[in-house]
């Protein structure tokens, strides 16, 4: 197995075999969450901590639940934004949580590169659970291994990623890992939230939705933050969901088979029309579900047996 | 390491499977509960044959199932990277039924109470019965095997390596030595 | 006032041309003689052979925080990373707390400066009252007190309205305006540069043009009233554009830069090291390069430091949350002996220009020269002496260096002020 990471902090540095052993390991977990008991003792005796500066229940419960499955011990902590700049420092949380003998920290934190600064604090395995506009590796595994569940493989597919690119951390992981294992992406939003210098990541870019979804084999959407508005970064919800938004119309220019995914939450009517995100193409609820799989097999890597001892 | 003897050709090996496959049917009067399990990956395949052996001398084919005991090792931490999961598959409800579980050799004992408490996570089987194709010795744990295919007392230098034609293409067992 | 005979040096004044190996003779504090085999055997001496004597270097930007961040450096301490850098001279920046926006402060810094008896120290006056851009500050008085330019360093003057008159003002005094170009509307929130290497690690970004909006603006307001600007930290590859232009206009403006705008771009940062923040922030490579083709033309005058001392506590955070700013004092004359002089994009003596003429005529200093009668400050460099970044301690409190670990080329070998040794082989002699 291609796995001798302590850490993972992210996609960009992770190579193709990396990441099929990451999804291969998921496929032999996802048969645990249909067993009489949902179980295994892999991580029996290890704890793992979720440390949360930002409210997340879904990334954090399905951590949580894959720790568990895994048999590990548990312990969430959740910091309010607010102390970032008040409170007790980062440094001096994560050291007086690794005085606890934590095995494993899965940080998510509103500021990019949190969890690179704290895996060199640490003795810990540290997981990314998204820091900033950066990475959210899980998140775009999660989506790498429901595409391949859906289409076998994923060299030579095309996605097109669709929103809010300049503060999307799941976008860059995504766009790191898709290429890394042979993808090509498009990426489509208004000219105020595409990154500068982003096609050097090595992606194409346009403002058409249109155009460019007969192309596609997977159309992905990312969540809109009406805080952008206030900022100008775009002038409305209407005009957002009218040029950015997928309908149905839009759904019957796009391939037959293709795969419409989104990070949730969703917005509905906004950037999904309800029938879409409801439609057989639709295959969001498989991401959740895939979640737990995947992010077991991201804990049993870095904290288990995926490293040596 | 280097080869030291050859303990079984392909037709030892396949006549030993033949008198474990009859010791089975002596002791199981009644096979409707009888189900076989081998633990992955070269269990597995020994399983197969002794559920094709039961089916050419006793026309019943039990239903037989694998085990992948990764997840439920005890040296997760020093083992690392070679570590490869594989598919645990189960096809039956485990409940009350009567288990051979089938492995390759009989070491430490270690890996045999990993797929028992697998098994038991799977459900209540009403006995389990342990069939290895080699007792190499040297148990850690108090586990016996039921059935045995050969006793070879082996030193701690020394290593079994059972091939099989479905993963190593040749049938044959062989001692083998670590070169000083 | 001291007297001192330095022997057999390779003697470089690019203000008169002198490149030869001659003995220079300080009495009282003042250059007497410079010439072959001075003859003086009871004299102090100071054997220079292989060595360069140059005047001596003035960094005429760095922020010494004293008063109000004394836990990041001292006066004191800040002159003694000048003098272990080569600097005879400093000019600090007014962004203490309280500001440096009446007499009474541009007095105690001199005062703590006189005191510490080690390197010249030269006030920078506020241009407006605690620098928030509302209130003009008494310019007049803080000439009469010492300053030796006028500037609300740490932030720009961001009111176009007020940068006029400003300038006007001070020019009656002789004072030059130093504005740090950033249009805080277009930086937001940002933490680095704005490009691929921001996209890339997903922090905020500071568009090239929140200081070139900035230098264009300002070079125009100093055509128009004809008043003398001089830009700090210049970063980007336009602002060198913009400013040759207006040089090529005859309209009186004037540019420093920093070693680190010379030596790193944006996608040699180490992910998410803070050590590796300041403002204006490191830009692309293209930028990189177009500062050095700057220096070189003459687009840009001076190599200042912007030495921006930070407590390790305070930069060991997100790197968002984490204060701008890194050291520069002790780094400055071996990043530019090595990737300027070595390197061959400047000559010896265009580099020591850079670092002590312009300097000096930029803010009208004493020093920058060495000729019979001008002050006794001298640099003396070891052009082939290899050494590493931190293999001693830095003089400053503060650590906050993205140069840690870098081998370099040439260093300070002794810094003499008013013909007395304050530094020697990197060790400071107190008085």
């Amino acid at each position: 197995m291609d796995w001798h990471r302590k850490h993972l902090l992210g996609l960009e540095d992770l190579s193709p075999e990396e990441i099929v052993s990451i999804l291969d390991t998921a496929e032999s977990f996802k048969d645990i969450s249909i067993r009489p008991i949902k179980k295994a003792p892999a991580l029996r005796g290890k704890t793992v901590a979720t440390l949360f500066y930002e409210p997340s229940t879904r990334t954090r419960t399905s951590f949580e639940l894959a720790a568990k499955r895994l048999s590990a011990d548990t312990l969430n902590v959740t910091i309010a934004a607010s102390s970032v700049v008040k409170g007790e420092s980062l440094k001096d949380t994560v050291r007086n949580l690794e005085a606890l003998k934590i095995d494993c920290m899965i940080v998510r934190h509103e500021c990019s590169g949190v969890p690179h600064l704290i895996s060199r604090y640490l003795e810990a395995s540290v997981v990314n659970a998204g820091d900033g506009s950066h990475e959210h590796p899980t998140q775009a595994l999660v989506d790498l291994f429901t595409i391949r569940q859906k289409r076998g493989s994923l060299t030579g597919l095309k996605a097109t990623i669709v929103g809010d690119i300049l503060h999307s951390r799941v976008a860059r992981s995504n766009i790191f890992g898709m290429l890394r294992m042979g993808m090509k992406v498009h990426l489509v939003g208004p000219q105020t939230l595409i990154p500068r210098g982003v096609e050097r990541l090595g992606v194409t870019v346009s403002n058409s939705l249109d155009d460019a979804i007969p192309q596609s084999d997977v159309l992905m959407f990312l969540r809109i933050q009406s805080e952008r508005q206030k900022k100008n970064l775009f002038p409305s919800l209407r005009e957002y969901s009218e040029l950015f938004g997928m309908t149905r119309g839009r759904l019957q220019k796009a391939k037959s088979d293709v795969l419409i995914m989104h990070p949730g939450p969703i917005n509905r009517g906004v950037e999904l029309a309800s029938e879409v995100a409801d439609s057989p193409r639709s295959v969001i609820l498989d991401q959740v579900t895939n979640g737990l799989a995947v992010r077991m097999a991201v804990l049993f890597l870095v904290a288990g047996g995926g490293r040596e001892g | 390491m280097i080869e030291k003897s050859k303990v079984m050709d392909a037709q030892v090996l396949n006549r030993t499977l033949m008198r474990i496959s009859h010791e089975i049917l002596e002791r199981n009067k009644d096979l409707s509960h009888l189900v076989l399990i081998g633990i992955q990956t070269r269990g597995t395949h020994l399983a197969k044959r002794l559920q094709e052996n039961l089916f050419k001398v006793e026309g019943v084919r039990p239903p037989m199932g694998y085990l992948d005991i990764t997840l439920y090792r005890d040296d997760l931490d020093r083992k690392a990277s070679e570590i490869k999961i594989q598919k645990t598959e189960l096809p039956f409800d485990l409940n009350n039924q009567n288990v051979i579980l089938v492995d390759d050799v009989l070491f430490s004992g270690r890996t045999i109470r990993s797929a028992i408490d697998e098994l038991m996570d799977f459900g209540r089987p009403e006995r389990i019965q342990l069939a290895v194709l080699i007792d190499r010795g040297h148990r850690e744990l108090p586990i016996r095997p039921d059935y045995v295919g050969k006793n070879i007392p082996t030193s701690l230098q020394e290593e079994i390596q059972v091939c099989l034609t479905e993963v190593d293409g040749r049938d044959e067992v062989v001692l083998l030595e670590k070169e000083v | 006032m001291s007297t001192l005979l330095i022997k057999n040096g390779r003697v470089i004044d690019p203000s008169q041309k002198i490149d030869e190996v001659l003995d220079l003779l300080i009495e009282k504090g003042v250059i007497q003689k410079i010439a072959k085999n001075i003859q003086a055997d009871s004299l102090p001496t100071l054997d220079a052979k292989g060595l360069v004597v140059a005047p001596g270097f003035i960094d005429i930007h760095v922020h010494l925080r004293e008063p109000g961040f004394e836990h990041k450096e001292t006066i004191l301490t800040g002159m003694k990373s000048a003098a272990k850098g080569g600097f005879t001279a400093v000019c600090c920046m007014p962004n203490t707390q309280p500001a440096i926006d009446e007499p009474g402060t541009v007095g105690f810094v001199l005062a703590k400066a006189r005191e510490g008896n080690l390197i010249r120290v030269y006030p920078i006056g506020a241009a407006t009252m605690a620098r928030e851009g509302k209130v003009m500050t008494e310019i007049g008085q803080l000439k009469k007190a010492g300053v030796v330019a006028i500037s609300d360093d740490g932030a720009p003057i961001a009111d176009a309205y007020m940068m006029r008159r400003v300038m006007e003002y001070a020019n009656m005094f002789g004072l030059k305006v130093i504005d740090h170009c950033e249009d805080k509307a277009l930086s937001q929130e940002g933490v680095m540069n704005e490009g691929y290497a921001s996209t890339s690690c997903g922090l905020k970004g500071i568009p090239s043009i929140s200081e070139e909006v900035m230098v264009a603006r300002d070079i125009l307001i100093s055509q128009y009233t004809g008043a003398p600007l001089h830009l700090a930290h210049v970063s980007t590859a336009g602002s060198v554009e913009l400013i040759r232009w207006a040089k090529k206009s005859g309209i009186s403006v004037t540019a420093e830069t920093a070693p680190h705008y010379f030596v790193i771009s944006d996608e040699e940062i180490t992910p998410y090291r803070t050590e590796f923040k300041m403002n204006p922030p490191l830009g692309t490579r293209k930028d990189v390069e177009a500062i050095r083709e700057g220096l070189k033309d003459g687009a840009i005058d001076v190599i200042a430091t912007d030495h921006a001392p930070h407590q390790e506590v305070e930069k060991e955070v997100e790197f968002d949350v984490a204060p701008f700013g890194i050291l520069g004092l002790e780094t400055s004359v071996g990043l530019g002996l090595h990737h300027l002089v070595h390197a061959g994009v400047l000559t010896l003596s265009q580099w020591i220009e850079k670092m002590s003429v312009k300097p000096a005529q930029i803010l009208n200093l004493p020093g920058g020269k060495l000729s019979v009668g001008s002050i006794g400050d001298v640099t003396i460099l070891d052009l082939e002496k290899e050494w590493k970044v931190g293999e001693e301690l830095f003089e400053s409190k503060s650590k906050n260096s993205p140069f840690y670990g870098r081998e370099l080329k040439g260093k300070a070998v002794a810094t003499v002020v008013a013909g007395r040794v304050v530094m020697r082989d990197g060790k400071i002699e107190e008085p």
